[in-house]
């Protein structure tokens, strides 16, 4: 791993947040390492109990995946499969709104919280873990925010240059 | 020896090779545009063959206009240029392409560029003629100044007769004239209640300026100590670059420097793209932000008396040569409020968040502007249709409007590993504790307290955000020292105090704001306001984090303090810590006192013993709370970074407190959350399903007014946005939420595509 400037434990450890104050701010004054891609996918596989190969890690607990019939597919690290990787996990996830003040008051002090007359905060959560995926403060009405589409293809062949990750034969 | 056409008093060109500077604009932008190369720079031919030379001109210069800030502010009074350091200077092309920039309030790269700009497209070549001493002035709004307050000195610098470039100067002035007090006064609901506009104004010849403007403009706002000094640190800090510039075409020869000035942006354009590949991925980012404009029965003109949202959705496409697109398509229409924007501010701001995640160097220059485009919708809050919009405190809207490109960007860095770099958004830069009269010292003055340079940072993925830090359009910005505002301000401090929960939960927590309770004391006549989020969160935090806290509002009037401080009482001191137990009305009896989500109000009269709190928000939240290390949030109760009943409810962590020290019980916390997790099981339902009860409310129009005009303005606005809200809830084509059925002011809607079909 000498090619490359942060090695498998170390990026392990920076996505475990146990880096030093030092060493996370040498990274952040350092350039960027551009080949920090390659490792990061390999520490992130190797954090997930499946082998569906990882194409891009998409959220704290969340990738897209490549499935053995070429599909692409978004999932949970519980193993949870969400959907088709252009569409909003979102929509295929668990909902709740806090829309009355009360239920704002479990989060904030009451005068701390959005008046929901205005303002309603959804969170989404994994059907299977139930972990808390992503959070949407909004206006009533609001359609699901469909946060990221990744030009996958572009950002392997283009981008960083690699090979597209492959279904291992069994 | 004179050329003919100075003999017969003809006006010579004062660009480059006899052109004039509108020719010269022109050129740069066609050659631009059909090269995709900055002035057509294929090769950047003086850095690669003498990358020293180029290097040492670059370094010469960044050092120089930092300098010039650093030494010019200490010129300023006003604790918002000397405390804060709300300055900045920049260097320009003769044709206003910003080469190199201080540190500061970069914003106004773009702002100072679009005045020149303005001046170059208005052939003030020749009239009222551009030389070398001469002077001007702007801080006129809609020339694209973000507003009133920040005033620009720009100063033409020419050598052996020819224009080489600008240097521009502006500082925050702490009043402009303003129908209220302060520096963003809420109060202005069209540009001639924003104050004293002077628009591209040629205020000095021969280094000196005109004793007409002097005059005139000292009489023209409150405060005119800090107006005057504010003046000379600009002219001082343009000055100081100027001859640093002379010196350096002296050294190096003024063709070297104008092939330098040609390549640096070329050389910054591409330094920005190589950075968009370097930490993003190509794709789609979606994003929105709000914020409450409550101005329902505020003492304002009958037609500004609505409550309505400022609504900026950001579309961020990151093209496979890594183009940078931002498209705001589906924004809300300008308004009768001082919150309003112009393009320039919208997107020059944007330069200063990217100065501090995707391009944290000091190549800060137009070359970045050159690698990216916007879509700005016209008729919406940055790019009113109309003269007459108010934008004394655009920040309102822009801070808020923000919010979604951190968390755009914040994605990719995900995507790529660069979790160090991830900033789950920005607090909402507020509230603005704004005033004025006759002060302490008997002075005609105002204030506008800065203390929200320093607010909550969002969380990053790997660390909590630091609380009471800074502010995302001046990251060096700093609260200041409490004894410095007593001695400005007629105001003392009973507290200054971090506000425990302001900061978004989450696996890391988003930095916490704080809160100043400032007593009224000393002045002479004095009114107040303040300004900020109240009813809504400017952010959503991200990947599981909540949104830092909403704002409110705390003050008393016509209080018993007097009396208490004789008797030797307790007082309300420190700060606010639980508003759902307050605390300062145990120890106050007032007339009035205000506790609500009212954080936008207008001017009222403020004395001795009158109390009024500044609360500056935190930052948003990265990750699920329930992630969160157990023995972080038993830091946090230790720290009172948190309040205890929080801990439990939003972090699942079950604690015992014993002599005022929490400790966390690492397996009741184990099973409360395995608990927790079950219950968010049983009280959700699919999103699938909810979207179904969702679109039976948006067919009843079952929504509070604010909301409907909030989709009306942008469906009024756009077919794309309307399209896609229409598709996501498979609503029929004849349903519609129109502008005209909500009962609002027809005044200033002027942009509406239903005006034909309805």
């Amino acid at each position: 791993m000498a090619d490359y400037k942060y090695d498998h434990k170390v990026i392990n450890e920076l996505v475990e947040g146990t880096l030093e104050w030092y060493q996370l701010k040498n990274m952040m004054s350092s350039h960027k390492d551009a080949d920090r891609f390659k490792v990061y996918r390999e520490v992130m596989q190797e954090r997930v109990s499946w082998d569906d190969p990882i194409l891009l890690p998409l959220g704290l607990h969340l990738y897209i995946v490549l499935k053995e019939n070429g599909d692409r597919i978004v999932k949970c690290d519980c193993g949870h499969e969400f959907c088709d990787y252009q569409e909003n996990w979102k929509v295929h996830a668990n909902i709740f709104v806090r829309d009355d003040e009360e239920k704002m008051n479990e989060i904030y002090p009451v005068l701390m919280a959005p008046d929901p007359e205005w303002q309603v905060i959804r969170e989404y959560y994994c059907p299977s873990c139930a972990a808390q995926l992503e959070v949407e403060a909004v206006t009533p009405w609001y359609p699901v925010i469909h946060d990221f589409e990744p030009d996958i293809d572009t950002f392997y062949k283009d981008w960083v240059k690699l090979p597209l990750p492959e279904v291992k034969s069994k | 020896m004179k050329t003919i056409e100075e003999v017969q008093n003809k006006k010579v060109p004062i660009g480059w090779d006899g052109k004039t500077l509108k020719e010269m604009r022109a050129e740069i932008d066609r050659v631009s545009k059909e090269t995709g190369y900055y002035a057509g720079l294929e090769d950047l031919k003086f850095k690669e063959s003498d990358p020293i030379r180029f290097e040492k001109i670059f370094s010469k210069l960044r050092g120089g206009v930092v300098h010039a800030r650093e030494t010019a502010k200490k010129v300023a009074a006003s604790p918002i240029v000397e405390q804060e350091g709300e300055l900045c200077f920049s260097l320009y092309t003769p044709e206003a392409d910003s080469i190199v920039t201080s540190t500061g309030i970069i914003i106004h790269v773009g702002t100072m560029g679009a005045a020149i700009k303005f001046m170059i497209d208005k052939d003030y070549e020749d009239n009222p003629g551009i030389k070398d001493g001469d002077i001007f002035c702007n801080n006129d709004n809609h020339v694209g100044n973000v507003h009133t307050c920040d005033v620009h000195t720009l100063v033409p610098i020419f050598w052996e007769g020819e224009l080489l470039g600008w240097v521009g100067g502006v500082t925050h002035v702490i009043d402009t004239g303003a129908s209220g007090p302060g520096s963003m006064p809420m109060g202005p609901v069209q540009r001639y209640d924003d104050g004293y506009q002077i628009t591209c104004r040629k205020i000095g010849e021969n280094d000196e300026l005109s004793k007409d403007w002097l005059l005139e403009s000292t009489r023209s706002v409150r405060g005119s100590k800090y107006w005057t000094l504010d003046e000379k640190t600009r002219v001082a800090g343009c000055h100081m670059i100027r001859d640093l510039v002379l010196d350096v075409v002296k050294e190096e020869g003024a063709d070297n420097y104008k092939q330098f000035m040609r390549e640096i942006i070329e050389d910054g354009r591409r330094g920005f793209v190589n950075q968009v590949k370097t930490m993003t991925i190509p794709g789609t980012y979606r994003a929105a932000s709000f914020i409450d404009v409550p101005f329902e029965g505020l003492d304002l003109p009958k037609f500004a008396q609505q409550d309505s949202i400022i609504h900026t959705p950001s579309e961020i496409k990151i093209h496979k040569d890594a183009h940078l697109e931002i498209d705001f398509e589906g924004a809300s229409r300008w308004g009768w409020h001082p919150f309003n924007a112009t393009p320039v501010s919208i997107t020059s701001g944007i330069w200063v968040m990217l100065a501090q995640t995707l391009v944290p160097n000091d190549r800060i220059n137009d070359g970045a502007y050159y690698a990216s485009s916007f879509g700005i919708p016209l008729g919406s809050w940055f790019s009113p249709d109309d003269i007459r919009s108010a934008h004394s405190n655009t920040w309102h809207g822009l801070v808020a409007g923000w919010t979604p490109l951190w968390r755009g960007l914040s994605r990719g860095y995900w995507g790529r590993g660069f979790l160090e770099e991830i900033n789950a958004g920005n607090a909402h830069t507020s509230n603005w504790l704004q005033g004025g009269g006759y002060d302490h010292h008997g002075e005609l003055s105002a204030l506008n307290s800065f203390e929200s340079a320093a607010c909550g940072v969002g969380a990053s993925a790997v660390k909590d955000g630091i609380s009471h830090s800074a502010a995302l359009w001046n990251p060096e910005g700093d609260m200041g020292d409490m004894e410095i505002w007593e001695v400005l301000e007629p105001l003392i401090f009973m507290g200054r105090e971090i506000l425990p929960g302001s900061g978004g939960s989450g696996k890391y927590r988003g930095g916490n704001g704080w809160q100043s309770l400032r007593l009224g004391w000393g002045a002479k006549e004095w009114t107040m306001l303040v300004a900020g989020s109240g009813a809504m969160a400017t952010d959503c935090g991200l990947m599981g984090g909540y949104p830092g806290a909403a704002g409110y509002r705390f003050s008393a009037y016509n209080t018993d303090l007097k009396e208490r401080i004789e008797k030797r009482l307790p007082l309300p001191l420190g700060g606010d810590t639980d508003p759902d137990d307050p605390g300062y009305e145990k120890n106050l009896k007032a007339e009035t006192i205000n506790r609500d989500r009212q954080a936008v109000t207008t001017q009222e009269e403020f004395g001795d013993y009158d109390l009024m709190l500044n609360y500056l928000r935190g930052g948003p939240g990265f990750g699920d709370p329930l992630d969160r290390d157990p023995k972080e949030v038993e830091n946090d109760l230790n720290e009172q970074f948190i309040l205890p009943r929080f801990a439990e409810s939003t972090f699942g962590c079950v604690y015992e407190e014993k002599d005022g020290e929490f400790v966390v019980d690492l397996k009741a916390t184990k099973e409360k959350r395995k608990e927790m997790r079950q219950q968010r099981l049983e009280k959700s339902v699919p999103t699938k399903e909810w979207m179904k009860e969702e679109k039976e409310r948006i067919l009843n129009k079952d929504a509070s007014k604010q909301v409907q005009l909030m989709f009306a303005e942008s469906f009024a606005l756009s077919k794309k946005f309307t399209d896609e809200f229409k598709e996501f809830w498979d609503i029929d084509e004849d349903w519609m939420v129109y502008e005209d059925d909500l009962n609002v002011t027809k005044l200033g809607r002027h942009i509406n595509r239903f005006k034909d079909a309805k």
